[in-house]
């Protein structure tokens, strides 16, 4: 028996007509075509897929479309807005933070969790909010630094006032 | 004049990637596409004697299930590229048909509408099993009256070979001191982060196959598969999009990309099948797993006299495309960056029931790192030198290049004691030793490991390899002056969409923006070998190096022309051609066309070449020889070169690193304090992507120093069959890297690059282990198997 269910997703609202086994990564890519949020492991484990449910990163392969019913959703696709990208994704840019690429998009959303919780978060700080994320190009090394880079831009726009 | 080359400059790849909007495989929808699940074997070592598909058929959604039976026929062996002397190849099928040799081998195919429903198929499939006996560990195996894989071999050996060079015998024999150790290079999963994955399409009409799938090597994917489907070569292309990571697992040529291909042409309708991290863990390749015994001989001086190193090497199941070579490049490179006067590798490849084995990044090359690095830290605590002195005693000078070693190679340059001296002022390491007796002296537990190491990279001359070891490229300058370059090499994150733009737009003194590089595509690019073997930038970039300057050449002459100069007094700078000042321009007003007259051109001809008075862009040479009413006679219209590089030898980066851990004595924990490494590979086109590389590596290294290990079972069921169960190092795992580099140019190229891609997996697993083993030394422990789990170091502590 399919299910309705209404998402907004990236700023839009969606509804669709779906299995309830439907997991969210799946929504996101197949329903959606919002191909951006990987699977690498379906364990819970590796982060590929991690997207903001209501402001929290969740992996997104253990979640049901039909638990997100009424939330918003927030995927790679839709951190950049009006065309500037996330301070973390700059960050990921200048800093060689990703290699192959296909760890990014969760990378990045676990980052801007990171910064979101704490805006001051120390390397050491920055590697244990990574925790549920792998990475098996880069060694971490860029990815902490780019964390870095967008904390820096994100606490002088802070401080800016803008 | 470089304003590319040598910079960090930011990758162009980036900005899709970090939007989320590149496409790998999965992210490529076609209309009507069907999906195919794998049912895989449950046992190691079975006999199949029946499978029933009836149930699975009538399953909501189900369109076809193909057993071994349906394709045996149909569908070639899987390839192995490996040419040894009485090897011994398994007629490997793309579904097994009546006996299962490994836990994951695919047994029957389901293509259903939606991937929901092709994997809910696969429960209602029934097979009849009958167990046979599993076997599992490689020394075991080639035992006699081990059970055996392949009943019909007689053995369960692969095959058998002995190389190197010098008098062993004599060599030990003169030996002072004679250190034997054996040692284990366990199975590691490659986990490139993107699983392997396939679309394929075809076009009866056409007769025409599309395969997109997730590889390093599109173009010898495609002429194996067309041998196993049996179309024409020229009717199938390969498309590799956005690939995420490899590390070797996808230098390969899989069962499921064949039957993916011949399911789209039974149906004619696009198959999907994506791989699941389970199936990524039980059937694709694997690495390493090799268990050696070294011997090696020392003066008491520390001067090495000799190697031997007997080795068991285990190929598992069946043969992929390079698996029983990888014991072999371990064999090449057993000289490490020592004179040693005589080598000897006896090598024991057996089958197993476990997942071949085959290149994993360094393939081959960590084993003899780790084996030459190991033995020289074993003589060093043999005769109670520092393990810096014995390293020192052994290497060739910088004057004695090209090096040639008692393993039939020739070091094409270097300067070990260079990169040794800078580590060692970087990490202090006398201070270091130090801090080591004071915290010794406090309890505390320290240790210190150091690993010079020279690698084999830029695979390679042809005449070395299985299936070439050229590159191609070819470089169009486009008639709007847009560059862009064909490139064999396949990368999938080593970034060279930026560092083949920074070569090119350097040499043609352009923007970087106007370069665009293409990979991967076999409809497109020329054929390529592909991205492996450190050698996208020293064997793929030279070829693209040498495409630009035939081009450069070319553009040159018809810049002489069309500025009336003599060719060769005309210089090339920043973009622009011009001639000698002293003479007169002659060429203003242009050539008019005879044949065409001038109502009947088109009306959106091509722009006119802006010829200066004495000096000509090389964007409007590309627009005039489009345009090709002004060149010299007798020369080809267009501005497009191809050149294919065969390199004359493989190149030999090499590097230092330093470890410092500090091991909790309660709990068996070890902490890397402090980790540097100095590594040379030669000229640098983009230091931040060579870092990046390094640092991967070393991860990759440490991962297997401490963490990573595939385990089955004594029935040879997988138990690392998920990524909790294989420890991947996460970012907290992980030391801050110190990095540096020192800069020897290889002479085998004209760019005088060697590749950066394995050194740090190569170079940094026997720091870690010998700073391990160096912390435990009091403990009488002279070494350790990897992984160094805390369970094992905590024994080594606590019952000493
Ligand atoms: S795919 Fe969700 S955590 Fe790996
Ligand atoms: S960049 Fe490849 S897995 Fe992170």
């Amino acid at each position: 028996m399919n299910k309705a269910v209404s998402i907004k997703v990236n700023g839009t609202a969606h509804t669709a007509e779906i299995e309830p086994r439907l997991l969210l990564v799946h929504y996101l890519r197949d329903v959606l075509g919002l191909t951006g949020t990987h699977v690498g492991c379906e364990t819970s484990i590796c982060g590929a897929c991690t997207v903001m449910l209501d402001g929290q990163a969740v992996k997104s392969c253990t979640i049901l479309a039909i638990q997100a019913d009424g939330s918003s959703v927030t995927t790679i696709e839709g951190l950049a807005a009006n065309g500037v990208l996330h301070p973390v994704q700059e960050g990921f840019w200048e800093k060689h933070g990703l290699q192959c690429g296909y760890c990014t998009p969760g990378m990045i959303v676990a980052g801007a969790q990171i910064l979101l919780r704490n805006p001051h978060a120390s390397d050491d700080e920055i590697r244990h909010g990574l925790e549920g994320n792998l990475c098996r190009c880069t060694g971490y090394q860029n990815i902490v630094a780019a964390v870095k880079y967008a904390a820096g831009k994100i606490n002088t726009q802070a401080a800016s006032g803008d | 004049m470089a304003k590319y080359v040598g910079e960090k400059i930011k990758r162009t790849e980036d900005p899709r990637l970090i939007q989320g909007i590149g496409h790998y495989v999965d992210d490529i929808k076609l209309p009507d596409t069907l999906h195919v699940a794998f049912l895989r074997s449950m046992y190691a070592h079975a006999h199949i004697t029946g499978i029933d598909t009836s149930e699975a058929l009538a399953a909501p959604g189900v369109v076809a299930v193909y057993t071994g039976k349906d394709v045996a026929d149909k569908v070639g062996a899987v390839p192995c590229a490996g040419a040894l002397p009485d090897l011994k190849v398994p007629d490997y099928r793309v579904l097994a048909n009546d006996h299962a040799v490994f836990v994951g081998q695919p047994l029957a195919a389901v293509v259903a509408t939606d991937k929901y429903a092709a994997r809910d198929a696969i429960d209602l499939i029934m097979v009849d099993y009958e167990e046979l006996p599993a076997v599992v560990d490689v020394e075991e195996a080639a035992k006699e009256g081990s059970p055996l894989v392949y009943e019909e071999y007689g053995d369960n050996i692969a095959y058998r070979l002995t190389s190197g060079e010098g008098d062993i015998e004599a060599a030990l024999g003169a030996a002072d001191k004679i250190i034997k150790q054996r040692v284990v290079h366990q199975r590691l999963a490659p986990i490139a982060m993107e699983p392997r994955g396939v679309l394929a399409r075809y076009f009866p009409g056409e007769q025409e196959l599309t395969v997109w799938s997730s590889t390093q090597i599109p173009h010898l994917l495609r002429t194996q598969l067309a041998i196993m489907i049996g179309i024409p070569e020229n009717k199938l292309r390969v498309i590799t999009p956005e690939v995420g990571g490899g590390f070797g697992s996808k230098l390969n040529v899989y069962a499921e990309e064949a039957l993916l291909g011949w399911i789209a042409m039974q149906l004619n309708k696009p198959v999907k099948w994506i791989e699941t991290r389970r199936e990524n863990m039980q059937a694709t390749i694997h690495g390493r797993g090799q268990v050696g015994y070294i011997e090696i001989g020392c003066k008491n001086d520390g001067e090495i006299t000799g190697l031997r190193y007997n080795v068991f090497a285990d190929m598992g199941a069946y043969l992929q495309l390079l698996t029983p070579a990888i014991p072999t490049l371990t064999g090449l490179m057993l000289s490490g960056c020592y004179k040693i006067p005589a080598i000897q590798m006896n090598i024991t490849a057996c089958f197993t029931n476990k997942m071949a084995t085959d290149a994993y990044r360094g393939a081959g090359r960590p084993e003899a790192t780790y084996v030459i690095e190991r033995a020289v830290d074993l003589v060093a605590a043999e005769l109670g030198m520092d393990v810096v002195e014995v390293r020192r005693r052994n290497f060739p000078q910088p004057d004695e290049f090209p090096f040639a070693t008692k393993t039939g190679l020739s070091y094409d340059s270097g300067n070990y004691q260079g990169a040794l001296d800078k580590a060692l002022a970087m990490a202090d390491y006398t201070g270091l030793r130090q801090m080591q007796k004071q915290a010794r002296d406090a309890g505390r537990i320290v240790g210190i490991g150091v690993s010079t190491y020279v690698e084999i990279c830029a695979l390679g001359p042809s005449q070395a390899m299985p299936a070439g070891g050229w590159e191609s490229a070819t470089v169009r300058i486009e008639p709007t002056g847009k560059v862009t370059v064909l490139t064999g090499i396949s990368p999938h994150g080593q970034g060279e969409e930026t560092s083949f733009a920074q070569i090119v737009a350097d040499e043609f003194g352009i923007a970087l923006e106007d370069v665009t590089v293409i990979h991967g595509d076999t409809a497109i690019v020329q054929y390529g070998i592909g991205t492996f073997g450190s050698r996208g930038i020293a064997v793929g970039g030279t070829a693209v190096f040498l495409a630009v300057e035939k081009l450069k050449e070319k553009a040159k002459q018809i810049a002489a022309h069309m500025l009336g100069a003599d060719a060769s007094s005309v210089t090339f700078k920043e973009g622009k051609f011009s001639k000698p000042a002293t003479r007169a321009a002659s060429v203003a007003g242009g050539v008019s066309d005879p044949d065409v007259p001038v109502s009947e051109a088109p009306a959106a001809a091509l722009p006119e070449p802006n010829v200066e008075d004495k000096q000509i862009s090389i964007q409007d040479i590309a627009l005039a020889a489009h345009i090709a009413r002004e060149l010299p006679p007798g020369m080809e219209p267009g501005m497009s070169a191809t050149h294919f590089f065969e390199p004359t030898n493989f190149t030999f980066p090499f590097g230092t690193h330093i470890c410092v851990v500090e091991i909790d004595k309660e709990t068996g924990d070890i902490k890397i304090v402090k980790y540097v490494a100095v590594d040379d590979c030669g000229k640098v086109i983009n230091p931040m992507i060579v870092e990046g590389q390094i640092h991967g590596g070393i991860v990759q290294a440490i991962g297997q120093a401490l963490y990573e290990e595939v385990v089955y079972d004594e029935q040879g069921q997988l138990i690392t069959g998920t990524l909790m169960d294989y420890a991947l190092p996460k970012a907290a795992m992980i030391p801050h890297l110190e990095l540096d580099r020192t800069e020897t140019p290889s002479p085998v190229n004209p760019m005088g690059v060697k590749g950066v891609g394995e050194a740090g997996t190569i170079g940094a697993t026997p720091a870690v282990v010998g700073a391990v083993v160096d912390a435990l030394s009091p403990y009488g422990v002279r070494h350790l198997d990897m992984p160094l789990r805390p369970e094992k170091i905590w024994q080594a502590v606590n019952q000493a």
